[in-house]
């Protein structure tokens, strides 16, 4: 098995960790734990693509490894302005779960 | 070398900029800032359109880069128009949000100039990319602006804000592994590239999926619609109107792109078509029923847009079969953007003056704010499609095409939910124009005037499309040729 096949798989492992998490966590800090699991999942498959892709010049696909960076650059930002929201809704409403997943 | 690619720039990074200036210069001069970007920004758009009409369509590779290593910027009739409605209705909020934040009780007024400028700089920079991976960082941008925008409410929004930020990571994630899909078998993210290497294949077919679904999540397309009546309602009146007018279109726009052009080779998209169709009916239904049920005025005009979001997807098939029913939808989708904004408008001026918006409790209204009642009634006469408004051209030429292409059901379909429309419009508008109890009209606080005009120009705007066809075919008749580059 190649390290590139190996890095794909791992990353399709993770991407169906984190979306199964996204989707079915109800505490939002577990939730968008999820995101970034799914994120990193995403980006280490671009990364064995990049790898794939390499061509006689022995270098890996530059154009994969620019999209892993902005991926990263944009999910840190959206990460940030998650935890802000949660942190402000924990402090107004005391609770870290959206109000259809509260107990009753 | 003509000023076209010019303007394609500019339509990018003023609104950017903008942002940046806005964001620098505080609370009073963050509105001037603001405003002046907008005009800067239409009259962009406005040469972008001329050269788009003059000289067809229009194409930048960024920082000289050519493909399929750099990204390209494109602008054809579609993008041109979706550029205009978002520069004529943009301008508007921006007019409304002026007087609006500075009368207001918002304490963050002074953070919306900066992100309301960073939202209209993503929305700009969707339609012209040219570039799948380009187009998910424009999107995660319009998705987290749009949520910023929402919690400057205040705590009482913070959850529904929260739950749309989540599920609008979702829809990104979603189309980001459809990109990836695409890439490793194309090896290029150029969509019209893309599109003229398009072939049948399990690759292909999951990316289609992925990407759809993910669209859908952020179109708010039936049954994905769940969280936008609550995020909608609960934004202060500009955003709601940002929200539901420009940012719900962009998704909107993105699933015309993916499957009348990128997908509109492979063997399924006709059941792809058919099949978003058959949730636009289902929205258009279930948005209008659910609409007539509130009691309160703002859930009342969002769970219109889960119907109207209907409409839009309704036409998708049609327009695939029928390069002429294009128009009809995007005049649908400008007119519904200009009158929902309209309302959303109309219920801030509401709210601002009673404390309030149950409509039960809003008797009287007509005579004491006329000039809203009247920008709400103008608004709904084109939401509902009575002759000759925007609303109405739109709907006629959709009903038209469908009955050529003999379907009926979409017929039926668009017939019962404007009688919907009728219905939950007439409901909300009928205690403006009852007498009003005398200790109800000593509670009201002063409304400022320009507000209530920006929401009178924008119903007007929603009325005047209805002499927009002949000008919207014209545009959208200029295309790229993906076939040119097989």
């Amino acid at each position: 098995m190649s390290v590139a096949l190996l890095y794909g798989l791992v990353g399709v492992a993770l991407a169906g960790m984190g979306l199964y998490t996204a989707l079915a966590a109800r505490h939002l800090l577990r939730r968008l734990l999820g995101f970034n699991v799914l994120g990193a999942g995403v980006f280490m498959l671009l990364i064995a693509l990049g790898a794939r892709a390499t061509g006689a010049a022995g270098r890996a696909d530059p154009v994969t490894h620019a999209m892993v960076l902005t991926g990263i650059v944009v999910a840190v930002s959206a990460t940030a302005l998650a935890l802000a929201l949660l942190r402000r809704m924990h402090a107004s409403e005391g609770s870290a779960r959206l109000p259809e997943d509260r107990a009753p | 070398m003509t000023a076209g690619p010019g303007w394609l720039v500019a339509v990018v990074t003023l609104p950017l900029a903008g942002a940046v200036v806005a964001l620098l210069a505080g609370r009073r001069g963050g509105a001037a800032a603001g405003l002046l970007t907008s005009l800067l920004v239409t009259a962009a758009v406005c040469g972008l359109t001329s050269a788009v009409l003059a000289a067809g369509p229009q194409q930048l590779a960024v920082g000289g880069w050519a493909l399929p290593l750099g990204i390209a910027l494109r602008a054809d009739g579609l993008a041109a128009a979706m550029l205009l409605l978002s520069a004529l209705v943009g301008s508007g909020i921006s007019l409304y949000a002026w007087r609006y934040f500075a009368a207001s009780h918002h304490a963050a007024g002074a953070l919306f100039w900066p992100v309301w400028l960073l939202l209209w700089g993503a929305l700009n920079a969707l339609y012209v990319s040219g570039d799948i991976f380009n187009l998910y960082v424009t999107l995660e941008l319009l998705g987290l602006a749009a949520v910023a925008l929402i919690a400057l409410a205040g705590a009482s929004v913070v959850a529904a804000a929260l739950r749309y930020l989540l599920y609008a990571l979702l829809g990104s994630m979603l189309y980001l592994l459809g990109v990836v899909l695409l890439y490793a078998e194309f090896g290029t993210l150029d969509l019209l590239q893309l599109q003229a290497a398009m072939r049948p294949g399990l690759a292909p077919a999951l990316a289609a999926t992925l990407m759809t679904v993910g669209l859908m999540v952020k179109t708010a397309v039936f049954p994905l619609h769940f969280w936008l009546p609550a995020a909608h309602a609960g934004a202060p009146a500009p955003v709601s109107a940002a929200l539901s007018g420009l940012v719900v279109k962009a998704g909107f726009y993105l699933l015309l792109r993916l499957w009348l052009e990128l997908y509109a080779a492979l063997p399924a998209a006709l059941l792809v078509q058919t099949l978003l169709a058959a949730l636009g009916a289902a929205a258009v239904l279930w948005g209008g029923v659910q609409a007539l049920r509130q009691v309160r005025l703002k859930p009342l005009i969002a769970y219109s847009t889960v119907a109207q979001i209907g409409y839009l997807m309704l036409a998708l098939p049609l327009a695939a079969a029928a390069p002429a029913a294009l128009p009809a939808v995007v005049l649908l989708a400008a007119s519904h953007a200009s009158a929902k904004a309209a309302m959303f408008f109309c219920a801030g001026t509401l709210l601002a003056a009673y404390g309030h918006d149950r409509i039960a409790a809003l008797r009287g209204f007509a005579t004491q704010l006329p000039v809203t009642a009247a920008a709400f009634a103008l608004a709904a006469v084109s939401l509902v499609g009575l002759p000759l408004s925007g609303g109405f051209v739109g709907k006629f030429l959709l009903v038209e095409t469908a009955v050529g292409a003999g379907a009926w059901w979409i017929v039926a379909v668009v017939l019962a939910g404007s009688l919907l429309a009728a219905a939950y419009l007439f409901a909300a508008l009928a205690p403006a124009f009852g007498s009003a109890a005398a200790s109800e009209a000593a509670q009201r606080r002063a409304a400022a005037w320009l507000p209530q005009y920006a929401a009178l120009g924008m119903a007007l705007l929603s009325i005047a499309l209805g002499l927009a066809g002949p000008g919207a075919q014209a545009l959208l008749a200029v295309t790229f040729d993906a076939g040119a580059l097989r």
